[in-house]
């Protein structure tokens, strides 16, 4: 009696879960685009019941990594992958790997300073400062000058980044590397780089979470982060000199430049970029898709939600302050699915 | 002499209550922990919790219905591969064992049981997801498999040498071979015991979190057959923790509080279990 | 006779003679159970194996350096092991300093004060906390632990001991401090259940020979009972050693993820599972991801070395074989 129930029971539970003929995709990578993404996938899930796109946000770096050792159907970051990288994923997989931009989105520095309400004016030598560890109070004259007004205290700033390998990271440090002769010596750019100083949180959620529970901390996040926990973020002076403030329209001018020399690759920086509405510290974030892709109904899937993420998804961009893809850029994406095979 | 016997009276009396004290902190600090994730976990527990999927980041309402069932799986698994190795490697060592071999074996388990989690979390990455090309749910069982196996190991062994000799004599002199006195007099009279270290190596690698992280990944969706990320409970309480979310942070008291009931609870009946047979517990 | 004397432990002369003389229907479940036992070795070697070859390319290019270097960084393929050994020694150190005095006093007053009874019980409610998963720590530390340091604990610390460098600098709530806090908490349960059991195999008449000559109940538990049993206890702190340096999710939600050497225990540090955990899954490059397979090799090895040397302690006192907490 007993020993039937039992196995009843462990059949109930091995075979709970979607019926046979459901197509469930692994995928993993930023977590910079991780809200936009996992609203996504589950829109596109509640549209399409038999298919199932499991992401998994844990980090551009990762994301490269898995999809090149093939245990991820694809990738994404917001670093583009390296030469390099592009190679050994040839080398690896026998195949190339293409990267599809999916959305337009921004670093932006978070921070949390008791007494502090108000929104502040960062430099990028102010930015550069902390980062490499050489401005160490947060009432420095180069944070002060371009605050007037607001009472800054003389704490220990607490610099926070992150311990996983990060495209939010890749986009912070290029944006450091070109306005810091410093910074790209010293330290460089990559998703893992060795940090001065500070301490590690893990994703952009670790991040948050850090600069919410620290006081004084300054850290770097995806904007919606910032947003979605009510947490203060600073401006940024952009290469014409504004102080601008990361949001849709900042975001949006920062790619203006780039989609008209848009690579074929769609591998492209757009930090720092000029114009005086834009916001300096924004990137776009890519899949990173396997040129071969062996199984059809994964195949299928994958391109049928390509299409639909360039054109109906990115009507849900806005609601989560992200950019939405240029018309340009779309359109140059919706040809390029054809290259996978 | 008065003085110098007055002070050793009074040295006394202050460790001795020192040693009172630190055992009262310790006690204490159970009682706080399994206070305090009762009375934030048990209220942040919620009909979703345990019906809905997980929602998108941000939202509210989502739950962790796909990672209990998980955890269920992936530790099924586990208790599928680990346990059978450990109980016949513990009747090797208990009925037939030569004296060498046995040591080497029973070192060998000790090393095994001290090799950290994440470094068992390594090698099942390395031998299972590098070559089938999949995070899954079979990498994660077996992660926690192998985890299982020196607990079940030492347990048999020590449950069946605890077998009285009359029993086995008595097995022999009524003409039963060495096997079917092992199977069916020595193993019966000692399944309590065995049943029980079982349900301890069990209730331990429930609230591993490491050797998952590499394995099993996670899951949004439920997770179909054994090949597929799968989410599971320790995994979804240390992401929903470091986030900055506060739907998230108490999803995850909620969790906790599933968790570390359930270990406990296996844990307290396993050793009633097991007091009611012996008159020596497993240590 | 002979075939009872087969089954007797003592006989072990050759177990295949034993088989042969017990009938065919033996070898069956000989072969089942002698092969799960040589699997078990056989994983173990293996485990072993895979570190040490997949760490070659690691090993090849840094050598011994590795140890001492207290570089990490990817981008210019130079990684160095010293943040995370110290990281790691440095919080199962301090864990040790507040949860050796606590476990053993806790385990005297077990073994020798309180009545059997409430002896059995107390320390079964000790092995519960032995019991509960390394990730609700974590969960407790980040929202319990870490904020009481943080208002209550670390100033009264600074305002006293403020002067020693090991308490200077500014406490962000994530440190070695607050780690080893945590894991002094996770390994007390191990300390006080094995040393609880070898002080109470200490022979009665020992204790009544002190306390007939005139000792105090203290007096004899501090110079003759733990003495006696003092390799057992030792044992007991090695034990729980081992499961220190190997603790991951507690560790890496509370020590702050910077591999730095600094001498304050209030900064933020690294551990080699906290940093294995973190970023196994993204090392790109196969340097990279060998330095970190390097870095589970030299933790597999400590651990190896001090649970060694816990067994043998213990196996001295008790007669009996490691302790399952």
């Amino acid at each position: 009696m007993k020993t039937s129930y039992l196995i009843a029971a462990m059949l109930a539970v091995f075979t709970a879960g979607p019926s046979q003929a459901a197509t469930q995709i692994t995928a993993a990578g930023a977590t910079f685009p991780y809200p936009m993404y996992s609203k996504w996938f589950n829109e596109y899930h509640t549209l399409h019941p038999d298919i199932q796109i499991n992401y998994q946000s844990i980090g551009s770096g990762a994301g490269i990594k898995q999809v090149t050792e093939g245990t991820v159907d694809f990738g994404a970051s917001d670093g583009p992958m390296t030469d390099q990288q592009i190679a050994e994923y040839r080398a690896k997989r026998g195949a190339g790997i293409l990267h599809f931009p999916t959305v337009l989105g921004a670093d932006v520095p978070t921070y949390n300073i008791p007494g502090v309400q108000a929104e502040l004016n960062f430099t990028p030598q102010a930015l550069a400062g902390i980062f490499l560890g050489k401005i160490t109070k947060w009432n420095d004259p180069e944070i002060t000058e371009h605050n007037p007004g607001v009472k800054l205290p003389a704490n220990d700033i607490v610099v926070v980044h992150r311990s996983d390998g990060s495209g939010t990271t890749y986009v912070w440090v290029d944006y450091l590397s070109k306005i810091s002769p410093e910074w790209k010596s010293r330290v460089g750019v990559g998703t893992s780089v060795n940090w001065p100083v500070g301490l590690g949180g893990k994703g952009n959620e670790g991040v948050s979470g850090q600069v919410r529970q620290v006081p004084n901390s300054i850290g770097y996040v995806e904007l919606i982060y910032a947003v979605q926990n009510h947490m203060l973020y600073g401006k940024v002076r952009n290469a014409d000199g504004k102080f601008m403030k990361a949001d849709l329209n900042s975001i949006t001018a920062a790619a203006a430049g780039a989609v008209r020399n848009m690579p074929d690759d769609f591998r492209v920086s757009i930090t720092n970029a000029p114009g005086s509405a834009t916001y300096p510290i924004c990137s776009f974030t890519w899949l990173l898709i396997p040129d071969q892709i062996k199984d059809p109904a994964k195949k299928k899937a994958i391109t049928d939600f390509l299409h639909w993420m360039m054109t109906k998804g990115q009507d849900m961009t806005a609601a989560l302050s992200y950019g939405r893809l240029p018309h340009p850029v779309v359109a140059k994406e919706l040809k390029a699915i054809a290259d996978i095979h | 002499m008065p003085n110098l016997w007055q002070r050793r009276k009074v040295v006394n009396v202050a460790m001795l209550s020192l040693t009172a004290v630190f055992t009262v902190a310790t006690i204490g600090i159970l009682l706080f922990i399994l206070g305090y994730l009762f009375w934030n976990g048990a209220r942040s527990l919620n009909w979703n919790f345990f019906t809905k999927l997980p929602v998108p980041v941000g939202e509210t309402g989502g739950g962790m219905a796909n990672a209990i069932v998980g955890s269920a799986k992936v530790l099924a698994l586990a208790t599928l591969i680990g346990v059978p190795i450990g109980f016949l490697g513990g009747v090797y060592l208990s009925e037939f064992g030569g004296k060498s071999f046995s040591s080497v074996v029973r070192y060998m388990t000790d090393l095994l049981n001290g090799v950290p989690s994440i470094v068992i979390g390594i090698f099942a990455y390395a031998l299972i997801v590098l070559r089938m090309k999949h995070f899954s749910a079979f990498a994660g069982g077996f992660a926690l498999g192998i985890m299982m196996i020196p607990i079940a190991l030492r347990s048999t062994e020590e449950f069946l040498h605890s077998v009285p000799v009359a029993l086995r004599e008595g097995a022999m002199a009524l003409g039963a071979s060495k096997s079917q006195a092992i199977l069916t007099v020595v193993i019966p009279a000692a399944v309590r015991g065995i049943v029980s270290g079982i349900m301890l190596d069990l209730a331990r690698v429930a609230g591993e979190t490491a050797p998952l992280l590499f394995t099993a990944l996670s899951n949004q969706f439920w997770s179909p057959g054994w090949n597929h990320p799968v989410a599971t409970l320790p995994v979804f309480i240390f992401t929903y923790a470091i986030s900055p979310y506060p739907d998230w942070h108490q999803q995850a008291w909620a969790a906790g509080f599933v968790l570390l009931t359930l270990v406990l609870v296996v844990n307290v009946i396993a050793r009633l279990f097991l007091s009611k047979g012996f008159s020596h517990a497993p240590r | 006779m002979a075939a009872t004397t087969a089954l007797h432990r003592g006989a072990r002369a050759g177990a295949p003679s034993a088989s042969r003389r017990t009938g065919l229907a033996s070898h069956w479940l000989y072969a089942l159970t002698f092969l799960s036992a040589a699997g078990v070795i056989l994983i173990t070697c293996l485990i072993f194996l895979q570190l040490y070859w997949n760490s070659a390319l690691a090993r090849q290019k840094f050598g011994w350096h590795f140890l001492v270097t207290e570089v990490w960084d990817p981008v210019n393929s130079v990684f160095g092991a010293l943040p995370f050994l110290f990281g790691t020694v440095v919080t199962s150190a301090f864990a040790l300093f507040l949860a050796v005095p606590i476990g053993v006093g806790a385990a005297v007053f077990l073994a020798e004060l309180a009545p059997r009874k409430t002896s059995n019980l107390l320390t079964f409610l000790i092995e519960l906390l032995a019991a509960v998963p390394s990730v609700i720590f974590g969960l407790l530390g980040i929202f319990v632990l870490i904020p009481i340091l943080q208002q209550f604990v670390v100033p009264a610390l600074k305002s006293v001991l403020g002067f020693l460098p090991i308490f200077e600098g500014a406490f962000y709530g994530v440190s070695l401090f607050s780690a080893g806090i945590v894991l002094a908490i996770m390994i007390v349960p191990f300390i006080i259940s094995v040393s609880r059991e070898v002080l109470l195999a200490v022979p009665r008449d020992l204790r009544e020979a002190s306390l007939g000559l005139g000792a105090t109940m203290w007096e004899t538990t501090w110079k003759v009972v733990i003495p006696f049993a003092k390799r057992g206890i030792l044992g007991s702190i090695f034990l729980a050693l081992a499961r220190a340096l190997g603790e991951t999710m507690a560790v890496t939600m509370v020590i702050g993820n910077t591999p730095h050497v600094q001498a304050s225990l209030l900064a933020p540090g690294y551990s080699i599972a906290a940093v294995i955990a973190n970023e196994f899954t993204e090392a790109t490059g196969d340097l990279y991801l060998s330095a970190l397979i390097e870095l589970g090799l030299v933790l597999f090895v400590l651990t190896i070395v001090i649970n060694g040397a816990a067994r043998l302690l213990i196996l001295a006192t008790t007669g009996k074989g490691e302790r399952h907490a």
